[in-house]
């Protein structure tokens, strides 16, 4: 059951993406792109997941401890605001301004088998690995 | 130039909104794919099977969304060395800041926690200042 969830829930995730077009990084790039060529579309994007997500945490989710299948939730509990967290989010601001593709939609790109987006995968699980190691050998 | 396209734009948001719950709500994980796919990779495979079975549905979904007539992009135009820094960075940085577009940018701000609502402002501005410079840089070489 747990394990079927899961497949739900990233079935609905790729199929979102697609039919919301966010796989197509010239899409990202032009909602980037303020001054140039906007195309807002992933305003709406952002603010229809939002609203979804934000409204059933609020109403179900919020005052749980457990899930639905009697899993415990758990949700991050860092709730500072620190320096690696303000570092990363702007590394990965450029890394996304660069290419147009964050992670969901570089493995949704998986199946198409362009050879750059296959790259694009191996490339940024090495990057969360230099991370890690980072993190354990510096920050700590 | 693409097109501006609201209304499947807010379809496709809802069904990943809803993704979203079904995870927290039934498996009590977020549903942060940059968090996810890390831990696929970590070395005491704790946690294994929901992750991947996961990552499988976001790569299945697009077939789904075929019936319906998304496709994903046939070709990409990004240079190899713009896929090569710019994949290195956005692992790098997801990872330092325990979270992506998905993790922080839908699910921490829809529970308005100021982590993920600081973590996504800095990467949409940044993002956004990225694009800029590199039109801005684009025009004046080319």
């Amino acid at each position: 059951m747990k394990l079927i969830v899961a497949l739900v829930s990233g079935l609905l995730f790729g199929m979102g993406l697609t039919i919301a077009q966010m796989v197509d990084p010239n899409k990202v790039l032009n909602f980037l792109d303020v001054t140039g060529n906007w195309d807002p579309s992933l305003l709406f994007v952002m603010a229809a997941a939002f609203s979804v997500f934000s409204l059933f945490y609020w109403l179900l989710i919020k005052n749980r401890s457990v899930s639905l299948t009697g899993v415990p939730i758990s949700i991050g509990r860092i709730t500072v605001v620190n320096k690696p967290l303000i570092f990363g989010a702007a590394i990965f601001g450029l890394g996304w301004g660069l290419t147009g593709v964050c992670p969901g939609p570089a493995v949704a790109n998986i199946s198409a088998g362009e050879p750059k987006m296959l790259v694009f995968v191996v490339v940024m699980i090495l990057g969360m690995k230099t991370s890690e190691w980072v993190k354990t050998r510096i920050l700590s | 130039m693409t097109e501006f396209t609201p209304i499947i734009g807010l379809i496709g948001g809802s069904i990943i909104g809803l993704s979203a719950v079904v995870l927290l709500l039934f498996k009590g994980r977020v549903a942060g794919i940059s968090g996810i796919l890390n831990g696929v990779f970590t070395t005491d495979g704790k946690e294994l099977g929901w992750r991947l079975l996961f990552l499988l549905g976001i790569v299945l979904g697009p077939f789904i969304a075929q019936l319906f007539g998304s496709y994903l992009p046939s070709n990409i135009e990004l240079s190899w060395t713009t896929i090569i820094i710019g994949a290195f960075l956005v692992g790098f940085g997801t990872n330092l800041a325990g979270g992506c577009t998905s993790g922080h940018g839908i699910c921490g701000v829809g529970r308005f926690s100021l982590r993920s609502i600081s973590a996504t402002v800095v990467f949409m501005s940044i993002a956004m200042v990225t694009v800029f410079l590199s039109s801005y840089l684009r025009g004046s070489i080319g």
